[in-house]
């Protein structure tokens, strides 16, 4: 009796503050850690999207004028709002994509669940987890330095976009690009360290009896998810290093006065940018596959499927990259093969659609506010799927390239496909997490507002788009003028929903209501609700058995 | 633990082996173009084709100069008709309008792209450096012919006219070499 007291005291006993969450090695510690970041990241993403409307509300320059020098006028002002606004859809597309939700989907979630859900009692290298953690922070200090230094001439940031092609990323004397190459230099390295610890973790440290076939499908896709990351990472790592010597030690990789080609830097970069954005949408799949069927009280519809589906689409993910490219003078027969390739994705894409409505059909559902933000879910990823069938065509592509078509077309699947199911997540999972319940109300509200606002935001971008508006630029002739306000309206919806949303965190907080193992009931049968909420500070006190 | 060990040693040597393959794409890419023609590469010949269709191309010509190098450079004629397999002799004309020796190298490609898999160069002054004196004014020629075996390619079916495009930068590894050289004297 003594031994197991004592072991029960040890199973709760928490470090000091300072030594739990800096030195952390506790996968739960660490995926707070990284879910206060991808916050962090997300307001401060989210409010540069915010300017970016205001900007567009109406034609002309307004109001990014207020941000720059104000010593500065006339042109040289509107020079430097002109480089104000590229510089927030670079830094926008960047914060977003390897500091919001690679680290909420992959750091947050996946650390927090995939150890619990595969019965581990952590991950494989708890150390590593730790350093990959604070590299991202690293990598974030050295963004947003880079946004407050010289890029080109005295202009402050790089405004280049956030595929950071050269000519433009190669020239410019100011350190601003070098500090956003070392940046994501070291975000990469973080990812492809967690990567690592994913996959040693997933393939070594299952329960008994917990076998491939039998593991839950968020395993699944964090799996997945971690080899894209693990071949397609250190391609970009390449890319960028070479930009980096064109910079600074004179080398010719992307430079024709030396016999480079900077279409060679497109090939590389989107054979790392087209698996990345599965990176950021396997993981969503995983989530939505456990709410679909926790809230319909059904095992998912066709669970091997699903999880080859995944597997397909990373697979063919690599081998569709040049249909980012159509425009650099591709011949018809490589086009011809990108178009197919890439219309093949929707194959297993749809698989997995169908599959989540085949698992609702004759379910008990209960729309509680997970399921909500999961059938939000799956409406937009589809709108944003079938916008994306479009655009695979080469020769409707020639004429949306670069206009707003494709900016709606990737934030329906990434803005909203890819936020909604880290919401889906939050909500799914805040009892777990916090061992507190949520407000279903401000729950609901907060779905609501986010999901009018985000459509408002982006449907009538298409419209833009056939109109043929092209992206990445601050001001716009009067006749796209209609559509850009209504846009900027949806943004401020949306806005309002995230307030609602910190609202409801601080409400839950304050609140205290006291979380129960499994909120949820029958339909939650995977192994993070057989521990208590909030899981104590080392789970599973004993192995647990799969049957 | 030697088994996690394991699995972590084998998906970093993938990653090292990913880093590997994006340097190795930098030749492959090169190789690829020259073999293929993409990016409207063009060819190279020994000697002149052996036969002559009876179907017209028209070649026009460009050229443009970076910014650092101190040259005027244009075509001496705006464009040549041609049948497919003859062979044509075109000029350039350069002038170094600075008061030091300059030496300059150009790239080039033709449009259409898919067009360059079939214009071959027998010479160029592409082929190597130029050197201009301070105010050396040289009329530079190139032969060319367009590969018979366009007519065999449906997809270049649509060809009339094809425009070779040259832009000349300053090379300063050259000026640097030959510098050294001079020096040596």
């Amino acid at each position: 009796m003594a031994d197991a007291t004592t072991a029960d005291h040890q199973a709760d006993h928490k470090p000091s503050f300072f030594v739990r969450w800096v030195f952390s090695t506790n996968h739960k510690d660490i995926g707070t850690l990284y879910l206060i970041f991808a916050i962090l990241a997300g307001i401060i993403g989210g409010g540069m999207s915010g300017l970016m409307r205001m900007e567009l509300a109406e034609p002309g320059i307004g109001p990014l004028l207020a941000f720059v020098n104000p010593n500065l006028e006339g042109e040289a002002a509107l020079a430097a709002a002109k480089n104000f606004y590229n510089v927030l859809i670079t830094y926008h597309g960047l914060i977003m994509i390897f500091f919001m939700v690679m680290p909420a989907l992959i750091g947050g979630f996946g650390n927090w669940f995939v150890p619990m859900m595969i019965g581990a009692p952590d991950m494989a290298f708890p150390r590593m987890n730790n350093i990959s953690f604070w590299l991202y922070g690293a990598s974030g200090v050295l963004i947003t330095l880079s946004m407050f230094v010289p890029g080109y001439g005295n202009q402050l940031g790089f405004g280049g976009g956030w595929v950071l092609y050269p000519p433009l990323s190669t020239q410019g004397e100011g350190p601003a690009m070098d500090l956003l190459i070392v940046s994501i230099h070291l975000a990469g390295a973080s990812s492809i360290l967690g990567a690592i610890n994913f996959i040693t973790t997933i393939f070594n440290m299952r329960a008994p009896g917990m076998t491939l076939h039998k593991m839950p499908l968020f395993a699944w896709s964090v799996l997945v998810t971690a080899f894209l990351l693990v071949l397609s990472l250190p391609v970009l790592a390449g890319a960028i290093t070479m930009l980096l010597t064109d910079r600074l030690f004179d080398t010719t990789f992307f430079d024709p006065s030396g016999g480079g080609d900077p279409i060679l830097y497109q090939h590389l970069f989107w054979f790392f940018g087209h698996p990345e954005v599965y990176i950021l949408i396997l993981p969503g799949f995983g989530i939505i596959s456990h709410i679909v069927s926790t809230f319909s009280k059904k095992p998912i519809f066709g669970y091997l499927g699903m999880a080859y589906a995944m597997v397909a689409i990373g697979f063919v993910g690599f081998i569709v990259w040049a249909h980012h490219m159509y425009t650099v003078g591709l011949s018809v027969d490589m086009k011809a093969y990108f178009v197919a390739a890439t219309m093949v994705i929707a194959v297993p894409t749809g698989i997995k659609i169908f599959s989540w409505i085949a698992t609702m059909w004759g379910g008990s559902i209960d729309f509680k506010v997970p399921m909500l933000w999961a059938v939000g879910f799956i409406f937009l990823f589809t709108v944003g799927g079938v916008t994306g069938v479009v655009l695979a065509n080469a020769g409707v592509d020639h004429v949306l390239h670069d206009t707003y078509y494709v900016v709606a077309h990737f934030h329906y699947v990434l803005s909203l496909g890819a936020v909604f199911a880290i919401f889906a997540g939050w909500y799914y999972w805040f009892e777990k997490m916090t061992g507190y319940k949520y407000n279903g109300f401000l729950g609901g509200l907060h779905f609501w507002l986010m999901f009018f606002g985000v459509n408002i935001v982006f449907f009538p971008q298409h419209f833009l788009g056939f109109q043929g508006m092209p992206r990445r630029y601050i001001d716009y002739p009067e006749a796209f003028a209609f559509f850009n306000e209504i846009s900027t309206y949806g943004y401020y919806l949306t806005a309002v929903g995230v307030f609602v949303w910190l609202i409801g965190v601080a409400e839950a907080f304050l609140m205290r209501r006291k979380g129960e193992m499994n909120p949820w009931g029958e339909g939650a049968t995977t192994l993070e609700w057989t521990v208590p909420s909030p899981p104590p500070f080392h789970c599973f006190d004993e192995l647990p058995k799969v049957k | 633990m030697k088994k996690n060990s394991y699995t972590a040693l084998t998906i970093s040597a993938v990653v090292i082996g990913m880093v590997g393959l994006s340097f190795a794409a930098v030749p492959a890419y090169r190789a690829f173009c020259q073999i293929t023609g993409w990016g409207g590469t063009t060819q190279r010949a020994t000697e002149a084709s052996g036969t002559i269709l009876d179907r017209e191309v028209t070649i026009r010509f460009d050229a443009t100069v970076s910014g650092g190098l101190p040259w005027y450079f244009k075509p001496e004629q705006v464009s040549q008709t041609l049948k497919i397999g003859e062979t044509g002799l075109a000029y350039y004309e350069a002038e170094n309008l600075s008061d030091e020796p300059v030496i300059g190298s150009a790239s080039f490609n033709v449009q259409p792209a898919k067009a360059g898999l079939y214009f071959r160069k027998i010479e160029c002054f592409c082929f190597t450096e130029q050197l201009l004196e301070p105010g050396e004014r040289v009329s530079m020629p190139m032969t060319y012919y367009i590969d018979p075996a366009i007519a065999g390619a449906k997809n270049l079916d649509d060809i009339k006219t094809i425009t070779l495009s040259y832009t000349f930068y300053r090379n300063e590894d050259a000026e640097r070499e030959k510098l050294a050289a001079l020096g040596d004297h």
